[in-house]
């Protein structure tokens, strides 16, 4: 289903939770809400179901303003952070449920309840009731309820927030090939950039209510269009004052401007690694630590601490260590603008030519 | 030390209950079976139970339907305010605080014969006060909180996850209170339910302020008790509270059941 949303407003009392979002949904895309808690998100996705109405706006699905439309006239499938399954019901009655409220044919009810059951691999489980499954178990009945009566849209707030790190894993890798091969649209929440950056086809970064940004979660880790998008995508650290950094000098141009440094964007090494010696500057490790298939390097140049990533192929470096610092490019921001900026001492100001 | 007080709560409550169920049914029996069955198949008492049963049985239908659509506005309706919310909760809770004779009393002056409402029901030719639909609505005035106390609190505590799942899977308001509200509550309004029955079968002040005790037409089984006593009419007295006094039990027992059911569920 294509979605379009304009101008959404949404306000609880005199809290503004939701302010002038629009976005575009194509068909068939898996779409990830990211944000810190208390965004909004959930108030969103709320409204997009119908469960919440609209202050302000339009929720468009293919072409037609549904806004007065009540949930069940929207062709949504939800599944709920606590997945609010009917406890007083076996899951083959949960997942029956909105295939009866349809007035389906008995035997139909009955192929489609097996083939949902199949697909979400909860065989051997259909008499049981939700309260004798397993986290993981309960959320896939979720799923598959939701999915019973081919909704055209599938909204999904924080499915994977209540199970453990280690089937979250597998249930995450599970849903977004269960959600290619149904091809069926999909949004869904979280406040984990893992989950979003692994499992969404687009990212929509959510805060106070607003929508910072859309886009590819590379497009976002790659090209962040707010400071707070840069923030809170990946790690980083801000520099108050951006011209203090070697090879930043002229961010002095625009007062005021701070900059975001991304462990990449660091290299530290021994004054012969580097080729142009005068585009770093000289600091000290202050810690290492072991991250499985890297070291994270924490280097301190003046006052200013840097975080970098060091392959485990690299010699290895102490705390202690005098090295140099080379700080390939930075993200600029100040009241008005943000941009990136490469280190302008990289390139050989008098290049040899053989 | 513990002994003791397990003792002495032994002996107050049989002091409290079984002594007087004692006496209750040495005084029904004190003619021999006789007695107790002239006392009971005496036409005023057959008439008192009659219009007791029949309050009883209009008092808890309306209640559970009453009681449960009140319990679902006060813990779902969003479009109700806030505030009137507060107020419909306190008024609920009325009955508590309020003596049921006072209750009553508050029906006559609002609905007696010499009231502009009481006339202008007269002049319909139905009749309030000292008749059997005053008795009604005072004895469902002193029962209305029994059934929205024990079903609001389930109501709460289930939330509306459930309901809200039910309606985008395209379910309407009545399906989901029937398939999904419904079988959440329906231990605690059995509980209230018979509570209701229970209150409404003993119930005394409110109905002997409203009724006027009026022999034949608006005498209940406890109104005709009082009488009975007034008389000296004991065995007869007796008889009648035996028979209240064993339906009590009775509901004392499937109320016992309920609760366990409820816990379950
Ligand atoms: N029904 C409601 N009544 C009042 N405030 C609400 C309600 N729903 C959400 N809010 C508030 O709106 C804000 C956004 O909530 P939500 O959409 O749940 O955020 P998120 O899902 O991103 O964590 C929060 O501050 C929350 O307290
Ligand atoms: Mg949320």
């Amino acid at each position: 289903m294509h979605i379009e949303v304009s101008g959404l407003y949404k306000k609880f009392g005199d809290f503004q939770a939701v302010t002038d979002v629009n976005f575009e949904i194509e068909k068939g895309q898996l779409i990830g809400l990211l944000g810190p808690s208390g965004g909004g998100k959930t108030s969103i996705l709320r409204m997009l179901a119908g469960l919440e109405s609209v202050d302000k706006g339009d929720i468009v699905f293919h072409g037609k303003r549904v806004n007065d439309l009540p949930p069940q006239e929207r062709g949504i499938g939800f599944v709920f952070q606590n997945y609010a399954l009917f406890k007083h019901m076996t899951v083959e009655g949960n997942i029956a449920f909105g295939l009866e409220v349809k007035k389906w044919s008995k035997a139909k009810i009955k192929d489609r309840v097996a083939e949902l059951v199949e697909l979400t691999g909860l065989s051997g489980f259909e008499k049981r009731y939700p309260h004798q499954l397993s986290g993981g178990q309960r959320q896939r009945v979720a799923f598959a309820r939701a999915l019973a009566p081919e909704p055209q849209l599938l909204l999904l707030d924080e499915p994977f927030a209540a199970i453990d790190a280690k089937i979250r894993h597998e249930l995450r890798s599970w849903l977004r090939d269960m959600i290619d091969r149904l091809g069926i649209t999909s949004i869904f929440v979280t406040h984990d950039q893992d989950e979003a950056i692994e499992v969404a086809d687009q990212i929509m970064i959510i805060n106070k209510g607003r929508l910072e940004q859309k886009g590819t979660p590379w497009e976002i880790y790659k090209n962040p269009q707010s400071p707070f998008v840069a923030e809170f995508i990946g790690e980083s650290t801000i520099v108050e004052d951006a011209s203090s950094l070697r090879g930043f000098g002229n961010a002095s141009d625009w007062p005021g401007t701070k900059a975001l440094i991304r462990p990449e964007y660091v290299e530290v090494g021994k004054p012969s690694d580097f080729k142009l010696l005068s585009a770093t500057e000289s600091g000290r490790v202050r810690h290492v630590h072991f991250r499985g298939s890297e070291w994270l390097v924490e280097v301190e140049v003046g006052s200013t601490r840097l975080v970098t990533y060091r392959s485990l192929e690299k010699e290895i470096v102490h705390p202690g260590d005098e090295v140099q610092v080379l700080i390939h490019r930075a993200y600029l921001f100040n009241n008005n603008d943000s941009w990136i900026m490469e280190n302008k001492l990289k390139e050989d100001p008098m290049p040899v030519h053989i | 030390m513990r002994r003791l007080w397990i003792g002495l709560t032994v002996v107050l409550f049989g002091l409290l209950l079984i002594v007087p169920v004692v006496r209750i049914i040495m005084g029904a029996f004190n003619e021999g079976w006789r007695g107790f069955s002239d006392g009971l198949s005496r036409p005023e008492t057959l008439h008192a139970l009659f219009v007791t049963s029949m309050i009883v049985v209009i008092v808890t239908v309306v209640n559970t339907v009453f009681g449960v659509m009140m319990s679902l506005y006060l813990v779902r309706a969003t479009w109700l305010g806030k505030r009137i919310k507060q107020l419909l909760n306190s008024i609920v809770d009325l009955p508590f605080a309020v003596s049921p004779v006072i209750g009553g009393l508050m029906i006559v002056l609002l609905l007696g014969p010499e009231t502009a409402l009481g006339a202008l029901f007269n002049s319909a030719g139905v009749d309030i006060v000292y008749a059997i639909p005053g008795m009604i609505i005072a004895t469902l005035f002193v029962t209305f909180p029994l059934i929205v106390r024990e079903v609001m609190p389930v109501l709460q505590e289930i939330g509306n996850a459930q309901e809200e799942a039910a309606s985008t899977l395209g379910a309407s308001a009545w399906t989901t209170f029937w398939r999904v509200t419904w079988p959440s509550i329906q231990w605690s309004v059995v509980y209230g339910v018979v509570l209701t029955v229970a209150r409404s079968l003993g119930e005394f002040g409110a109905v002997l302020v409203v009724s006027g005790n009026i022999l034949f037409k608006t005498q209940t089984a406890t109104t005709l008790v009082y009488q009975d006593v007034e008389n000296f009419n004991l065995t007869a007295a007796n008889s009648i509270a035996l028979v209240l006094a064993a339906g009590s039990v009775t509901l004392l027992l499937f109320m016992e059941w309920a609760k366990s059911r409820r816990e379950v569920h």
